[in-house]
């Protein structure tokens, strides 16, 4: 078929990531045209090199940090389940969900799954606490006025 | 012997005869001909106004019948949009914005983007650029397989031979030009041979060329700059007008019609060697234009090949060398046929079978009036300068980002550079 996506998105996969992660149809179709285009080695997974390509990604005084945010802990692959679990932790929270009761588990763009997630750049080591050494190191590289801006193209 | 001769073997042969005399004698009369002395017929623009009307039909059928069985179409740039939350206001919230832009540039960042095919809104009944495509109406299926059937049947064959009978004219023709003595009349029959045989070589692709501002035309003496995206836009600017193309000199089939342009007309082709060299060629490049009586020099800075939805970092040796430049924008119309060559994925061959087995190619050239280094402007000002008046004039994107990123990661020293200005800014920050 198309010669970008090699194996298309079935059906119930596209229903299965969105309950989990509570993206739309098109969004997640979107993401996978993204995903299959990062990824170089059309093996279906993203390695770490295929997320320092991303020249924006590379000058990111967080970008390795990030980029370990998609990876658990001691692998070197994520796959597309993986790559929207971790990208829904940056979903809005839309009103309807808020009053939702946690009968499921706590949405993945929930507030504190968004603080979790911030933590964990913090938290170099994942030893669930932030030494002053850790908390130091960021600040090294993280210029603490806001108006500095990456993009300084258009 | 009786056994082997069949009635209808003779009526057969007959046939084939009369057939490939009609076939050619239709090929010269409506193509080469027209090609040898510029004029057109107008067949290819009315070629260009079925095709949209057809492509309109087929879009909105598509439309219509994701409709009616409720699925989402995958449309490129709209609704799949993922909104961001702003960062709250505290302290430690520095983090939010680096790690939002980081996440933001994962989902789409303004460089990678370049390095592939542009993405459509609408169908052109090719099934390479369309996510859509699953069944969705009799007709529909039709008319694609008809497109097919007319394209890989009819129209590949036909531009295959007018693409050799091209090549081959050219490297015939510029060879027995070369053995006439240097002067005028060398020169008038260079012109005409060359712009003859590309002009076939632009109905062989079926490219349909729309040029704006021919008064702004590069001269001699001058540099002719233009972006990139792929190796046909040396044909369609030639085609127009004469060049003196840079390169270097490759083996095979380029090799042989290469050494046979420049002893027509002086061309600049570098031995693999050489092109390392930035002395060496600047110095060539700039007695080549000192030389008034030469023809002006096509270069592109980007070095690489782009999508055309952006121009990305120009090359700043070029801009060196103080001549007049004069800038050129080429837009392709991505409706017809998807022009970039992606190096990466296909190779030269397969990328010309594609491209002609496109239905067409249908692009734009605007000659923007040549412009100088001025005082005190430097030559990466310069060519920053040129990029800009480009991007503008051909509605592209106008990129800082280097086009060798497409295979090359950024520069350590770069991302060093970014962090150190960081680290400063902190410093004066507690030194408060």
């Amino acid at each position: 078929m198309g010669s970008r996506a090699s194996t298309l998105l079935r059906e119930e996969e596209i229903e299965e990531i969105k309950k989990e992660t509570g993206f739309s149809h098109s969004q997640i179709t979107r993401l996978y045209s993204r995903f299959t285009s990062l990824d170089k080695g059309e093996n279906g997974t993203l390695s770490r090199e295929d997320f320092q390509r991303i020249p924006e990604l590379a000058i990111n005084p967080l970008g390795d940090r990030i980029i370990n945010a998609f990876f658990p802990e001691g692998e070197d692959q994520v796959n597309f389940r993986g790559f929207m679990r971790t990208l829904a932790h940056f979903r809005p929270i839309e009103d309807n969900e808020k009053n939702k009761n946690s009968s499921a588990s706590e949405p993945l763009n929930s507030r504190t799954n968004k603080l979790l997630f911030a933590f964990r750049l913090y938290d170099l080591d994942r030893d669930d606490k932030i030494s002053r050494d850790e908390l130091l190191q960021v600040l090294e590289k993280v210029d603490v006025e806001q108006k500095m801006s990456i993009r300084f193209l258009h | 012997m009786e056994l082997f001769f069949n009635p209808f073997d003779n009526l057969l042969c007959i046939l084939l005869g009369i057939s490939f005399t009609v076939w050619f004698t239709l090929l010269l009369v409506f193509i080469i001909v027209p090609a040898i002395f510029g004029v057109s017929f107008g067949i290819r623009r009315l070629y260009m106004k079925t095709l949209l009307k057809v492509f309109e039909w087929a879009t909105l059928r598509i439309e219509r019948g994701a409709k009616e069985k409720n699925h989402h179409l995958y449309k490129p740039y709209s609704n799949g949009k993922v909104y961001l939350d702003s960062a709250p206001e505290f302290e430690m919230s520095d983090i939010f914005y680096f790690a939002r832009r980081g996440v933001e540039s994962i989902m789409d960042d303004e460089v990678t983007k370049r390095f592939s095919a542009e993405e459509l809104e609408s169908w052109n009944l090719l099934t390479r650029s369309n996510y859509n495509f699953h069944y969705i109406s009799l007709r529909l299926t039709v008319l694609w397989g008809l497109g097919l059937l007319i394209r890989y049947g009819f129209l590949l064959p036909l531009r295959v031979t007018l693409a050799f009978t091209g090549v081959g004219l050219l490297v015939f023709l510029t060879s027995v030009i070369g053995l006439l003595p240097n002067g005028r009349m060398k020169n008038f029959l260079s012109e005409k041979v060359h712009l003859m045989c590309y002009r076939i070589c632009v109905r062989a692709l079926t490219a349909i060329i729309t040029y704006h501002d021919s008064e702004n035309k590069p001269k001699n003496g001058g540099l002719c700059v233009a972006n990139h995206t792929s190796p046909i836009d040396v044909i369609i600017l030639a085609s127009d007008g004469c060049y003196a193309m840079v390169g270097q000199i490759h083996g095979g089939l380029m090799g042989v019609i290469q050494k046979s342009m420049v002893k027509a007309c002086p061309h600049i082709w570098f031995e693999r060697s050489e092109v390392k060299d930035r002395h060496l060629v600047a110095k060539r490049l700039s007695d080549h234009v000192e030389d008034k009586s030469k023809l002006p020099i096509l270069i592109f800075p980007e070095g690489t090949c782009i999508n055309n939805t952006s121009v990305m970092m120009f090359k700043k040796g070029s801009f060196e060398i103080g001549a007049t430049v004069y800038p050129v924008a080429i837009k392709y119309d991505p409706r017809f046929g998807d022009a970039f060559w992606n190096s990466s994925k296909f190779g030269m061959v397969n990328y010309l079978l594609r491209m002609m087995s496109s239905w067409a190619i249908v692009c734009s050239v605007w000659y923007l009036p040549p412009m100088s280094r001025e005082e005190g402007e430097d030559a990466v000002q310069f060519a920053n300068r040129v990029k800009a008046a480009i991007a503008r004039q051909g509605g592209l994107v106008d990129l800082l980002w280097d086009g060798g990123l497409k295979r090359a990661k950024v520069k350590d020293t770069f991302k060093e550079e970014q962090q150190k200005l960081y680290s400063k800014m902190l410093h004066n920050q507690s030194l408060n």
